[in-house]
């Protein structure tokens, strides 16, 4: 086995997207992601990489965009606040067919909100947040060993289907140490035939480019866009189990609220309480296959957030509203006490 | 299968985030399931501060600590904010200099250490926080005491070796008392 080390989250993420190749950071300082670019900005000038600290967030996503049309593997990363800003790159980085990485390490909202964790930018993460027909891959760690693996699959991600993958994490996972080992390092590497790399004279020139003034042209473009996410849809979910063979009620929650759940779930089975836990890994593609299975074993399910209700929309429909589902939340930065969560169980078993 | 929740809290700038990194290294040397979570924010800039650390045979639930089965408290708000929060049958450890109140509750297990005092007079007056984890170490049968040597040496910067030492002294002054 690798050695064990204690990273922060934030770091591993760095750490782990320099084992997979990136060597191109562009950024802005925001709390509670900071440690990525500190870590970046004194590992990259020593390994040949650019450390970039752009002039607003807006700057760096167009410098990613720009470093995406070249093939290279880029990332920046940010929070809540600063993800709303880079937005609109996000979607010509979309319009655009480019690979990229983006960081999010949210915090309450909306608007300038707080510092403390948060996970209330699920819809702007799994719905759009820029304008247009397009989709992120979303990446939801729950442990720091998972902030690095998500970090290497989502530059994996990004090249095979020519899209960005997004990181969702959430100020807990990225300030927290947890030990760490690097051994299951797998990188995939892509051909790039569209990538500007300048042509010597030898080929026509590529074109990246997200512009398509004949509304036919750019519908051309959407739909086969759209096949490519259908393949995403079918091969990609990720989601674990816990807990999950006998349960007669279900808790979905990804990221941190996903770890206070199993707190709960082990005291609600203490107490003779058949509950278990579906963690969507992905939250686009969502994991609807394990969810609509659940939906003919269960009673009902838990929605446990750290926003106001956004992933329980998409537990709805995964579910085919054939069961209830009650959301169980915190807002703001803060988090729900495995208490809470607890009760809320309880009261499902009461059918409540 | 044992877990132990251990929650250090004072202000910014007496070493509890130090203090908790230590006890977590000591957990990832002697492979145990360790978290660390500290605050973040504005607290690390002069406010109160506090360090969660959880050592256990299991993989680490939620990182979040609501009920410590070990509280050190290095100043008088961080006692007033986590006293009640204390498992019953936990550990209390206070820095004595620094915090005149006495623990009302008469479920949990209270040591006042003059952890600064003791810092001052033994000449490393910023090591306070190193003292009242040398008494965690004694009061919790996670990890053992040998090898703080090593374990500080997993994670303090070659540059600043010559700290390790000092680290050790404060630790045993602590482990004593």
């Amino acid at each position: 086995m690798a050695e064990r080390v204690l990273m922060k989250g934030n770091e591993a993420i760095a750490e782990a997207a320099i084992r997979a190749g990136c060597r191109h950071y562009f950024g802005y300082p925001i709390t509670p992601q900071t440690e990525i670019a500190a870590y970046m900005a004194k590992k990259m000038p020593k390994i040949g990489g650019v450390f970039l600290q752009a002039e607003s967030e807006i700057a760096s996503i167009n410098m990613v965009y720009g470093a995406a049309a070249t093939g290279t593997r880029v990332m920046t990363s940010s929070s809540s606040p600063g993800i709303s800003l880079k937005s609109e790159g996000l979607s010509y980085i979309a319009g655009s067919d480019v690979p990229a990485l983006v960081v999010n390490v949210q915090r309450g909202g909306p608007g300038l909100g707080g510092i403390q964790p948060s996970q209330s930018d699920y819809f702007q993460a799994t719905k759009g947040g820029g304008h247009g027909d397009y989709r992120m891959i979303v990446l939801a760690p729950a442990s720091v060993q998972e902030m690095a693996s998500l970090t290497i699959k989502g530059f994996n991600l990004a090249d095979k289907y020519l899209m960005t993958s997004m990181i969702l994490a959430d100020g807990t996972i990225g300030q927290m140490m947890e030990p760490i080992s690097f051994e299951d390092a797998e990188i995939e590497n892509y051909e790039k035939p569209w990538a500007l790399t300048g042509t010597e004279g030898k080929r026509k020139h590529n074109i990246v480019n997200s512009l398509y003034l004949k509304p036919d042209e750019l519908e051309k473009k959407n739909f086969e866009r759209y096949e490519r996410y259908k393949i995403v849809e079918e091969n990609e979910p990720m989601w674990e189990e816990y807990m999950m063979e006998d349960a007669e009620i279900c808790v979905v929650a990804f990221g941190i609220a996903s770890r206070v759940a199993k707190n709960a779930i082990v005291a609600a089975r203490a107490e003779g309480i058949k509950v278990g836990l579906i963690r969507p890994i992905t939250l686009w593609p969502f994991p609807v296959k394990p969810l609509k299975a659940a939906a003919d074993q269960v009673k009902s399910f838990i929605s446990v957030e750290l926003n106001m209700g956004q992933m329980i929309e998409d537990v709805r429909l995964a579910t085919e509203c054939k069961r209830p589902v009650t959301l169980c939340n915190r807002s703001g930065g803060m988090i729900p006490s495995p208490e809470q969560v607890l009760d809320a169980i309880r009261n499902a078993q009461k059918g409540e | 299968m044992k877990t132990t929740q251990i929650l250090i809290a004072g202000f910014g700038g007496q070493g509890v985030l130090f203090a908790g990194k230590f006890l977590a290294y000591k957990g990832l040397v002697q492979n145990k399931q360790v978290s660390w979570l500290p605050s973040y924010g504005p607290e690390m800039r002069g406010g109160t501060a506090n360090c969660s650390v959880i050592l256990s045979d299991m993989p680490v639930g939620s990182p979040i600590i609501t009920t410590p089965d070990v509280l050190v408290a290095m100043n008088l708000p961080s006692l007033q904010k986590f006293v009640d929060a204390v498992a019953p049958g936990g550990k209390i450890i206070i820095d004595s200099t620094l915090i005149d109140a006495k623990v009302e509750r008469t479920d949990v297990e209270v040591f006042y250490i003059p952890a600064t005092q003791m810092a001052k007079d033994a000449g490393f007056v910023t090591l306070a926080n190193m003292i009242l984890t040398g008494k965690v170490l004694k009061e919790i049968t996670d990890v053992t005491y040998e090898g703080n040597k090593e374990t500080l040496e997993a994670f303090i910067p070659a540059k600043k070796a010559n700290l390790i030492e000092v680290n050790c002294q404060a630790l045993q002054l602590g482990y004593d008392y």
